[in-house]
């Protein structure tokens, strides 16, 4: 595992708001990072911090091993950035806008056609070449940042909400370009968009108020919700009773909540003790009883509440059915 | 340079992307012309010289020039693409350099149109055509001042129009400062040495000076420092101010 990017606790004030707060943290070749965050949470700032946009009011950051603050020329060379909204130039076309990327990437002649074509074929941005950028619609748009961000293949990219605003099969298609280059690259997007982490993210890293919260991997992280693992079981009124009663006896139960969905539908939700699972003996224990369950689930937990959980200002608690 | 002039050249297409360039030369072509001919009296005269020509040229420049120089900044900064080109493997100054040398070629490109009143002078007298070059490399320079300032005050703002402004008033208050009319403001409360040097700020005065013929480094120096030191503060700025 080579460290390709990192952060030694980089902070950024503007005025009396800190906006990055001593965030300390490193991505290796290989990792896809997932960083999370309400909006306002620092993602951006620490990102143009390490692209070489904005100068960090302390702290280091390095890019390959090469420090942002004293040689910026260098780490921009092995960076892919993607600014947030992937502004580029509108009255320029895909082609000479691209054109102009390879060139200042330092590619001539046959190499500069070559990166272009290859850059574009990848993207998949044949069909409106020649027209100019401004009139292109918002997928295509961003795909001709992407297709800035990857054409020079550097080992690091770094990508600010790179499928916000597209449509579903846009966000898959920019998704499976960013698996397809992570097995030899480090790449960073952020985004608040929870199952995109799910979908493309070895790790999560989720940031609030410019501090880290939690870093883990994506099933780690929904292992921390409260109804991970939670048994969920959907019976008629009748039996809710006496299912409530037997399964609260148990010893690997912690919690139970109830919810009357409509006239005979009831939900039960039952918490295992921490580190229990609790199915196989719920199961037994429905048909020792000769109870009938109508569905039983067992619950993963949610990003979301995770999210939750670690970035909202004020608590709700007690009020939250998770 | 390398990365210069793909900055300059990406600079001066995307001049020609849009109708400004156009626009821009239609007028000022038009607006030499007119000034000659009627303002300047130029077949009247009965001399065969382009004093007519070349004399209104600082007032053109003052309106025309920081139209040219407003969107250098102001647009990036605005539509986001400087985070784009400040995080593109260049440092700060080739950028500003390979702009400024994109919007000073485009001058150069409208100034170089006004060739037939060149010949139509040569035409219909003896001009003395080193006086005749001598002015036209002093108002390209001057040309080059006027868009080094407005360059940097593009990129003081996001707003176009605002930046257009401040460079317009910066240009002006740099063409008049050799008249009467401000230098006596200064004289009243003011040691000499400052009303000298605040006199010696004026284009009027090192431009006139080089369109009677009278080429003297020191007007070159002029010109030549006075770009520089703009494009520097435009660095500065640049820098300052590209994130926020």
């Amino acid at each position: 595992m080579r460290p390709m990017i990192e952060l030694d606790q980089l902070t950024k004030r503007f005025g009396t708001i800190t906006a990055v707060d001593n965030v300390s943290m490193t991505v290796n070749a290989g990792e896809v990072l997932g960083f999370l965050g309400p909006n306002g949470a620092g993602k951006s700032t620490t990102m143009k911090m390490v692209a070489g946009f904005l100068d960090p009011t302390s702290g280091r950051a390095s890019v390959c091993g090469q420090d942002v603050g004293t040689d910026p020329v260098a780490v921009k060379r092995r960076l892919g950035y993607l600014p947030e909204g992937a502004p580029t130039y509108g009255d320029m076309t895909p082609a000479s806008y691209l054109r102009f990327i390879a060139e200042i990437r330092g590619f001539d002649g046959a190499e500069r056609q070559r990166r272009v074509d290859a850059v574009v074929e990848k993207v998949s941005l044949e069909e409106v070449l020649h027209q100019p950028i401004e009139t292109l619609s918002k997928g295509f748009k961003r795909r001709v940042g992407l297709a800035q961000t990857m054409l020079h293949d550097p080992p690091v990219l770094i990508m600010d909400e790179p499928t916000d605003g597209l449509d579903p099969n846009q966000k898959r298609h920019v998704r499976s370009l960013i698996r397809e280059m992570a097995h030899d690259k480090a790449i960073v997007i952020s985004t608040h968009i929870l199952e995109e982490v799910q979908a493309v993210c070895s790790r999560a890293v989720i940031i609030a108020r410019g501090k880290i919260q939690a870093d883990a991997r994506p099933d780690e992280l929904r292992a921390k919700a409260t109804n991970h693992n939670a048994v969920l079981i959907i019976t008629t009124e009748s039996d809710a009773g006496p299912i409530k009663s037997k399964v609260g006896a148990m010893a690997g139960v912690s919690n139970i909540q109830t919810e009357q969905k409509s006239d005979s539908i009831v939900h039960i939700r039952v918490f295992p003790k921490k580190g229990q699972q609790i199915s196989g003996q719920i199961g037994d224990l429905l048909r020792a009883e000769n109870l009938t369950a109508r569905e039983m689930f067992v619950e993963q937990g949610a990003l979301d509440d995770v999210f939750w959980d670690m970035t909202a200002e004020t608590k709700q608690g007690g009020n939250r059915n998770a | 340079m390398r990365n210069i002039r793909i900055i300059a050249k990406r600079e001066f297409a995307s001049y020609f992307g849009t109708p400004l360039a156009y626009v821009f030369i239609v007028i000022f072509l038009a607006l030499t012309g007119s000034m000659t001919f009627f303002l300047g009296a130029f077949l009247f005269r009965g001399q065969a010289d382009l004093q007519p020509f070349f004399v209104y040229h600082p007032w053109l420049y003052l309106l025309l020039v920081p139209a040219v120089a407003m969107r250098l900044w102001s647009e990036e900064r605005k539509t986001g693409t400087i985070e784009n080109l400040m995080t593109l493997p260049i440092s700060t100054h080739e950028a500003v350099l390979g702009k400024f040398l994109a919007a000073w070629a485009f001058c150069a490109i409208a100034l170089f149109l006004t060739f037939p009143i060149w010949i139509t002078v040569n035409v219909l007298g003896d001009p003395d055509n080193g006086v005749i070059m001598a002015s036209y490399l002093g108002s390209l320079l001057m040309a080059g001042a006027f868009l080094a300032i407005g360059s940097c005050m593009s990129a003081l703002t996001k707003n176009q129009v605002i930046s257009f402004i401040i460079a317009a008033t910066a240009c002006f208050l740099f063409t008049m400062s050799g008249l009467d009319i401000v230098l006596n403001f200064f004289r009243a409360w003011t040691p000499d040495w400052f009303v000298e040097t605040i006199a010696s700020l004026s284009f009027l005065t090192h431009f006139n000076a080089v369109t009677q013929g009278l080429i003297e480094s020191r007007d070159i120096v002029f010109f030549v420092s006075l770009i520089a030191f703009w494009l520097f503060a435009n660095i500065l700025i640049v820098d300052l101010k590209k994130a926020s």
